[in-house]
């Protein structure tokens, strides 16, 4: 079980410059919850650029490779049609099946790739039981914050977050 | 947006009531609408299987007009399809936050419309019941698709879009989904959106990497939509007829696509806006934005029925010319004059501002322009192959019945599953909405 300070704040510009001030207060910025993305977080929480993109790409390329080998293979070994003179692997037009079904394929993957990143589907999780988080999926911007060890720091840093514009300050063990 | 949807707060209740507090709202053009709707999706069935039955005989097809308001329907309903991926993805690419409003019921016109569109081919061949043969399988006989077949093409044309727009449609549902779970207060809502909202917490780590997925998509999906589109050209211009075997054909036809699209937009955001009372939310702007791309689209439409004719005449071949010639003077003459009415001239009103800023202007020209676009589709299987380079098998398509109840069933299948969809699901992208508030604020 580790302690976390929940902190609310209404603002998503409050919230970024009270993360940006949490380390002044021994506080660590373990995450944020928020209504939509914020775009200083993730260089805030020290989140490295996501490799998802990549896995798309060769995701979707593995779909290309298969849909060009099923039609060189049935097209040229195992139903060979004289079409007008033309090749029997008439590449021209054997783009068309890999390029559609390879984009499909690097959105599926995309998508796979999304959900083991994020841990989803994950349809109980603690923080769901934190009736404050309920507001973080709406209207309000959350701040987890590590509390530093010591009663006196901790609450020092929950009167600072009260400060910096924090409408509420919680206590939770996940 | 309007004062009313100024705060997060206000775009989740407006967002959010249709689903969470049906009770405020009248909902007795609903009930009309679904019961409607409902009939008419009735008589879609009983056409099909009194097609199944009988055969294509049904219709006004013929031994020379081999593909009739099937086809149409077929290139109409996908041109429908691929216009929401396309807005959706290029307004994203291009920044153009006000697409936040509109997008949600965008990419859900694409899914039933596209699958709509895919029901047409299969319905016109002689044996629906193969219709798997084009997919590849290892089978008793031995048979293989034919990989240069531009009906291949379409197959997996279309099953790869449809595939590709439930996922970009549904990406973008997942942060609003735990939105709407977070609201509930039944415990049967709170646990079919927490089911479907798969546990999204609104974690900074998992928006990142969201973010780039959502992005990625939007950059996948404008070469995939343009790609359909021109298959479907490509359907008619890998052909060998007088007027169909042209290049400029996939990117007309992409064209096409989101003119016709947009004007299907337009009618149900002014339905969705009156029915759920969301004037904040999508204002007389949205209107005016988007009857500025009408208008843009149909000067394009129209410099590309211009090049056909320069292409025929220029081509000196006599069938090229002798099509034109047939579209202004022959049978279906004042099919074509309408769609050079319904397309072409008739959005010249949206040169004029307050054209634009009238909803009601904007929501009849583009029905209209819709109503162009669909007899456009129809001249161009008509006329061809009404006049193809054998005069001796120069026939008159004369449709049946059959072929108008089925047309307009369809749409009654799209209304249907548009209602259900506006019960069941938020038809307001509200984090992006949300988004778009804050960044305005900050400006």
């Amino acid at each position: 079980m580790t302690k976390m300070l929940l902190a609310q704040f209404t603002q998503p510009e409050t919230m970024v410059a009270a993360a940006r001030k949490s380390d002044q207060f021994g506080c660590r910025l373990a995450d944020a919850f928020t209504p939509f993305p914020v775009e200083e977080m993730p260089e805030l929480l020290g989140a490295d650029s996501t490799s998802l993109r990549v896995y798309m790409f060769f995701g979707g390329l593995i779909f290309v490779v298969a849909a060009y080998a099923t039609e060189s293979l049935s097209a040229v070994f195992l139903y060979p049609i004289n079409s007008g003179g033309r090749p029997l692997n008439s590449w021209p037009t054997f783009v068309l099946f890999p390029f559609a079904i390879g984009i499909f394929g690097a959105a599926l993957i995309g998508f796979i790739v999304l959900m083991i990143k994020t841990g989803l589907p994950r349809l109980h999780h603690p923080l769901f039981s934190v009736e404050l988080l309920e507001r973080a999926t709406q209207n309000h911007f959350i701040l987890a914050l590590e509390p530093p060890r010591g009663a006196a720091l901790e609450a020092r840093a929950k009167v600072w977050l009260r400060e910096a514009g924090a409408v509420e300050v919680t206590e939770v063990e996940i | 947006m309007q004062p009313a949807a100024r705060s997060y707060e206000a775009v989740n209740e407006l967002v959010s009531r249709p689903l969470l507090k049906p009770e405020e709202l009248n909902w007795k053009f609903w009930w009309i609408a679904f019961m409607a709707s409902l009939a008419a999706t009735a008589l879609m069935l009983v056409c099909i299987l009194w097609l199944f039955t009988k055969g294509v005989g049904l219709w006004g097809v013929n031994t020379t007009i081999v593909w009739g308001f099937a086809i149409a329907n077929y290139v109409w309903w996908i041109g429908i399809g691929n216009a929401g991926t396309l807005i959706s993805a290029m307004l994203l690419l291009m920044r153009q936050h006000w697409r936040a409003s509109i997008n949600r019921f965008a990419e859900a016109m694409t899914i039933f419309a596209a699958g709509i569109a895919g029901l047409f081919p299969i319905l016109h061949l002689g044996r629906p019941l193969y219709f798997y043969w084009l997919a590849p399988y290892p089978n008793t006989m031995a048979l293989w698709p034919q990989w240069r077949s531009a009906l291949v093409w379409d197959f997996w044309a279309i099953l790869s879009y449809i595939l590709f727009s439930i996922l970009f449609w549904y990406a973008g549902l997942i942060p609003d989904l735990a939105c709407m779970r977070d609201r509930a207060r039944t415990r049967g809502a709170r646990f079919w959106f927490g089911v479907f909202a798969l546990g999204w917490r609104g974690s900074a780590h998992h928006w990142q990497i969201y973010h780039v997925y959502h992005t990625t998509m939007a950059c996948l999906g404008v070469p995939l939509v343009v790609t359909l589109h021109s298959v479907v050209g490509m359907d008619f211009a890998a052909s060998l007829m007088p007027g169909w075997s042209e290049t400029i054909y996939p990117p007309y036809f992409v064209v096409g696509a989101m003119y016709s699209g947009f004007t299907m937009v337009i009618a149900l955001a002014a339905a969705v806006r009156w029915g759920f009372s969301l004037e904040a939310l999508i204002t007389v702007d949205h209107f005016e934005v988007m009857a500025k791309i009408l208008l843009a689209a149909s000067i394009i439409m129209s410099l590309s029925y211009m090049t056909e004719w320069f292409g025929a005449w220029y081509s000196g071949a006599h069938e090229e010319r002798s099509l034109v010639a047939y579209e202004f003077e022959g049978h279906y003459r004042a099919l074509y004059y309408a769609m050079l009415f319904c397309n072409c001239f008739l959005p010249q009103i949206f040169w004029f501002k307050a054209a634009r800023r009238s909803i009601a202007v904007v929501v009849v020209v583009g029905l209209m322009i819709n109503i162009g676009m669909w007899i456009e589709r129809i001249n161009i299987v008509w006329m061809t192959l009404s006049h193809g380079y054998a005069v001796s098998m120069w026939r008159i398509f004369h449709p049946t019945y059959w072929d108008y109840l089925l047309m307009f069933s369809s749409l009654g299948l799209f209304a249907l599953l548009y209602l259900l969809l506006c019960r069941i699901a938020p038809i307001v992208s509200m984090h992006e909405t949300r988004r778009l508030l804050s960044q305005g604020a900050q400006q």
